[in-house]
């Protein structure tokens, strides 16, 4: 990458990060908050639709998940709260204001340690706070060619936290890196499924690119319309490289501006349209009394922190024993974490469960589109198989095939096994049928004699063959070497 | 009582909307209900409701043509406490649009006429409900009151208005103009009235986030408690210019009668009150600008079919379903929570508004209540401060700063000058209502029930 | 007097269309108010709090229960307009 290269310039990256909170209702009423099947506009009551004379109460359950989340964010929660009013226009935001919270928010000052290339990095939390979410909007064009755009109110009024973060990232690594661990702590901390591609977790980023020899403005790019984490990766280099590219032609710094990241082309669009004045003209929220967050409060929602994604990383390796980069890819997926400590819980050998977990097992689900919760071969399930491979009844090689045809089947290895047949170590078994190929493979005896040692591993596949993969490869190795040698 | 509309209304023009086939329902339902001797007091009394009080299934405009079609599928809170009392509902009463105004001639429909005399206006913005009691178009009502818009005109036509301690009453289902003012008070022939009105609807509401949890007392047996010491405070400023020398005096001579009760008067001062109109008109069109915003076009009331794109469509919606009035108070809201400006009017009303507060708290260490006038004036007639703003602002300059402080006040009718009701208000303590209550019946009492319906003119 | 471009601003602000009489009237009328306002400049405020409620009511919550929602018809029913079981607007660009 240019700016990689490029020593000359300095990266400023900020993250705003908006969570859906996994409360049973909404945040100020009582309208279900598990829209996501629903049909459009069936999970709306007068409150989350804002109509005339409706007041908001504000959901217990979502103030608390929000400390929560500030506590597993080193944040510090200042003794009082309120709510404000944000006042913008715009269809989908269905009081024309937002309920949000402006100069008091549950948390402020924490941060989130990240380690990226070997690196330890600190990066600020600015603050953490609660709001309501809007509509839903969908766009199309009507019979008669008219454009227009439609509202399901099922989504106002959900409740959302924002996180934002210092702008303390220097690289698109970095900020990929802050999203999955706060993702990570979300899904823990079981306050949001923090699912991007559904929406539950959406960031919009803020960047510029500033000489190393000169100050840093003031001024920047807010990067919207990231779906996926990969995408605000590419979005932030692609971003980085553009504003490099403008300083270059001598025309930094770069506007200020909102650009969309559009993911089929690969770059930011700048989204300049009509001019309308912004001024959110924020005020304390009349219809919603100021909260006192008290010393006990706090202290009993920190006794309900679960053990931390980052705590869980560093147990996994230095305790259970595990290599890094297995702690990593179960850490990032609950569920498979889940899978490992259900299935380690009666094994002794930790390692080679996250073996067969991040090979097999990731790969059984992705080509069947499965989550691991929902596999067919169970925790206990790869246990059996893989003691049926200690005891050596089984070998390498067949545990897999046994362990697809679980996975297809939903059969159990002992069954399986038992019509197969088990593996065979008989050495009069094994040499009795590489005789047989032998007899039978004249050319390849004689390919091999002539020192074409490769047809030796055509003759182990036909032994292989006839006992059906059963026989032990070591030992069909061994007697063929000695049969021809 | 529907007989009673329908021959005076055509002059008196109260109501917006009739419902008759549901008060004949109601009516039925009561008369059943009434065979049983412990039926609640309101059961079969037709009472009347301000527009701005959410009704299921009846259109509910809020005095605006932006919601001239509008039918809640919801009731307020206290609509349903009147229904479950067995109360008769007639229809609802017109006002002022989003109850900003003292005339109820900002109505988006039609003015409503004084029934003592119909040139002249009823007092607003509840001035549907009040000419409705006052033309015994309904028995009692219900109205809002943000900045005195119970009391005043209730005072302007003759009858009893009452504003509650600020959380006292529900306001889940009251359409907001000013949310950190508002309240909703019932408009009655005399202060017994407004007892029973007030038991039927006071009381904590879950839906009402800054709703009281304290009990409710019994406020008509609090009637009859002996008001012989009592301190009433008469704060100096209230008496000062602006008066018309006709209110003075008849105000002055009914707080005089209060001492044949045994109540002392006492002198105070209110030293910030000269701030309270600024503070008030700072505060209320500043939350009016955010609680009016969502009045777009798009999910409900009026909008314009003529405008291209969606951001014309709701700001044209706005420009045409808003009278002038509304707009007038959303400009200037806007304005004062407007980047630049926000500190100099909206941040500093609201300090003012703690020192308004101070005044208040301070002058109930020493008196059970205050009285003054409700309104500076009588009756005004029709079309006279319309295109005045500040002298319409004026109207209410004895029952703003109740308001601002939160406290409860009543109005009474004490006399009439130029052959017009005045009101006699008094301010109480937060929850003072049974204090309040109690002189309003005491002076009641000792006036006599001015029997001058014949004075009127339906 | 205020200026013209600030009535513009905050017109632009409260989404409101104004016609130029309107606006002319609506300067006026605005610049009379304030000045009546100024009279709150007079007082000395630096050391007040604010007072946004005047209830003493903290922490009012709820417990994260769920209730009834409206029908969906009575979600749509005043509605200017609707398509399928959708409120309807002239098309938002989707670049905002």
């Amino acid at each position: 990458m240019a700016a990689r290269a490029n020593g000359g310039y300095q990266v400023v990256i900020g993250l705003e990060v908006h969570a859906q909170l996994l409360t049973e209702s909404k945040m100020f009423c009582a309208c279900s908050s598990r829209y996501a099947d629903a049909p459009p506009n069936t999970v709306v009551c007068p409150i989350c639709l804002g109509m005339p004379g409706v007041l908001p109460v504000i959901n217990e359950q979502a103030v608390e998940m929000t400390i929560l989340t500030g506590l597993a964010l080193n944040c510090r929660i200042p003794s009082h709260a309120k709510f404000d009013r944000k006042n913008y226009a715009y269809p989908d935001l269905m009081k024309w204001y937002q309920i949000s919270q402006y100069d008091l928010p549950f948390c402020v000052g924490g941060h989130l340690d990240v380690t990226v290339d070997g690196i330890n990095r600190r990066l600020g939390i600015t603050r953490v706070h609660l709001e309501e979410d809007t509509a839903r909007m969908i766009h199309g064009r009507d019979e008669t060619g008219e454009d227009y755009s439609l509202l399901d109110v099922n989504r106002s009024g959900a409740p959302l936290m924002e996180i934002v973060s210092e702008p303390d990232m220097k690289t698109a690594a970095e900020a990929r890196e802050y999203l999955m661990s706060l993702r990570n702590i979300l899904v823990y901390l079981d306050v949001s499924t923090a699912n991007m591609q559904e929406g539950a977790f959406r960031c919009d980023a803020n960047i510029s690119v500033w000489p190393r020899d000169g100050e840093i403005g003031n001024s920047k790019v807010e990067v919207k319309n990231m779906n996926s984490f990969r995408s605000v990766y590419r979005a932030l280099e692609f971003e980085e490289e553009r504003q490099i590219a403008v300083w270059e032609s001598g025309e930094g710094p770069p506007e200020q501006e909102t650009r969309g990241w559009h993911e089929a082309s690969g770059t930011t669009v700048s989204q300049r349209t009509k001019e309308y004045a912004h001024d959110y003209r924020y005020f304390a929220e009349p219809d919603l009394p100021p909260l006192v967050l008290d010393k006990a409060w706090v202290d009993d929602i920190a006794a309900r922190m679960p053990e931390l994604p980052s705590v869980l990383e560093t147990r996994l390796i230095e305790t259970v024993g595990i290599r890094a980069d297995d702690a990593r890819q179960l850490i990032n997926n609950r569920e498979l974490l889940r899978y490992f400590e259900k299935a380690t819980a009666g094994y002794g050998d930790p390692q080679r469960v996250a073996n067969w977990i991040t090979r097999d097992l990731v790969k059984a689900l992705g080509d069947a589109g499965a989550s691991p919760s929902e596999s067919p071969v169970g925790p206990g399930d790869l246990i059996e198989l893989l003691k049926l491979e200690d005891s050596n009844r089984v070998s390498g090689k067949m545990a897999r095939d046994i362990f697809r045809t679980m996975f297809e089947t939903g059969r159990s290895a002992a069954d399986i096994v038992a019509q197969q047949g088990e593996q065979i170590t008989d050495q009069d078994e094994i040499r009795q049928a590489v005789r047989k190929a032998i007899q039978e493979n004249p050319k390849a005896v004689a390919d091999f004699q002539a020192g074409k040692t490769q047809a030796a591993g055509f003759l182990v596949g036909q032994v292989m063959r006839a006992t059906r993969g059963r026989a032990n490869p070591a030992r069909v190795n061994e007697l063929i070497a000695a049969e021809l040698g | 009582m529907l007989d009673r509309i329908d021959g005076v209304d055509a002059r008196v023009r109260a109501y917006i909307t009739l419902t008759p086939d549901l008060a004949m329902r109601q009516a039925a339902e009561a008369d059943e209900r009434l065979k049983h001797p412990d039926a609640p007091r309101l059961c079969g009394v037709p009472l009347a409701l301000k527009d701005v009080l959410s009704t299921r299934n009846v259109k509910t405009t809020c005095g605006s043509k932006i919601l001239g079609n509008f039918v809640p599928p919801f009731d307020a809170t206290v609509v349903g406490m009147l229904r479950d009392a067995g109360a008769v509902t007639v229809g609802k009463t017109n006002m002022d649009e989003f109850a900003m105004g003292s005339s109820t001639e900002n109505s988006g429909f039609f003015p409503t006429f004084n029934p003592w005399d119909l040139d002249r206006v009823p007092g607003g913005s509840s001035g549907g409900s009040a000419a409705a009691v006052a033309a015994d178009e309904c028995i009692a009502a219900l109205g809002s009151d943000t900045g005195g818009s119970v009391r005043q005109p209730a005072a302007l036509c003759g009858v009893v208005g009452m504003r509650p301690t600020y959380g006292r009453v529900s306001r889940y289902g009251l359409v907001a103009f000013a949310s950190s003012l508002d309240q909703i008070g019932p408009i009655t022939k005399d202060v017994k009235d407004c007892a029973i009105l007030m038991q039927a609807i006071s009381g904590h509401d879950a839906l009402d986030s800054t709703s009281l949890r304290a009990e409710v007392p019994d406020y008509e047996s609090s009637l009859h408690a002996d008001v012989a010491g009592l301190k009433v405070g008469l704060p100096r400023e209230y008496m000062a210019a602006g008066v018309d020398e006709g209110v003075r005096g008849v105000v002055l001579e009914a707080i005089d009668r209060l001492t044949e009760a045994g109540m002392e008067i006492v002198d105070i001062s209110l030293p910030h009150t000269e701030y309270a109109l600024a503070t008030y008109y700072v505060i209320a069109p500043a939350e009016a600008s955010a609680n009016l915003a969502r009045y777009n076009g798009v999910k409900y009331g009026y909008f314009d079919p003529d405008s291209d794109g969606v951001e014309e469509l709701m700001m044209n919606s706005r420009g045409t379903g808003f009278g002038a009035e509304v707009k007038r108070r959303i400009m200037l809201g806007t304005f004062a929570l407007s980047s630049g400006y926000y500190d100099a009017y909206y941040l500093r009303a609201q300090k003012v508004r703690t020192l308004i507060k101070r005044d208040f708290d301070r002058a109930f260490e020493s008196v059970d209540l205050i009285a003054t006038p409700t309104s500076p004036t009588v009756a005004f007639p029709v079309g006279e401060k319309v295109d005045d703003p500040i002298s319409m602002y004026l109207s209410d300059v004895m029952t703003l700063p109740g308001p601002i402080a939160g406290i409860p006040g009543i109005s009474v009718p004490c006399g009439f000058s130029e052959g017009l009701p005045v009101g006699l208000q008094f301010m109480a303590p937060p929850l003072g209502e049974t204090v309040l209550l109690r002189a309003a019946y005491a002076y009641e009492q000792l006036a006599g029930v001015e029997s001058a319906t014949a004075r009127k003119a339906v | 007097m205020l200026d013209p471009e600030v009535v513009e601003h905050v017109s632009q602000l409260a989404r409101l269309t104004l016609s130029d009489e309107e606006k002319d009237k609506m300067r006026v009328e605005l610049s009379k108010t304030l000045e009546h306002f100024r009279a709150l400049s007079e007082l000395d405020t630096s050391a007040l709090p604010p007072t946004a409620q005047v209830i003493p009511i903290e922490n009012n919550m709820r417990e994260d229960a769920v209730g009834d929602c409206l029908p969906k018809d009575d979600v749509l029913a005043n509605a200017p307009r609707t398509r399928g079981d959708y409120i309807r607007v002239p098309a938002v660009l989707k670049a905002f």
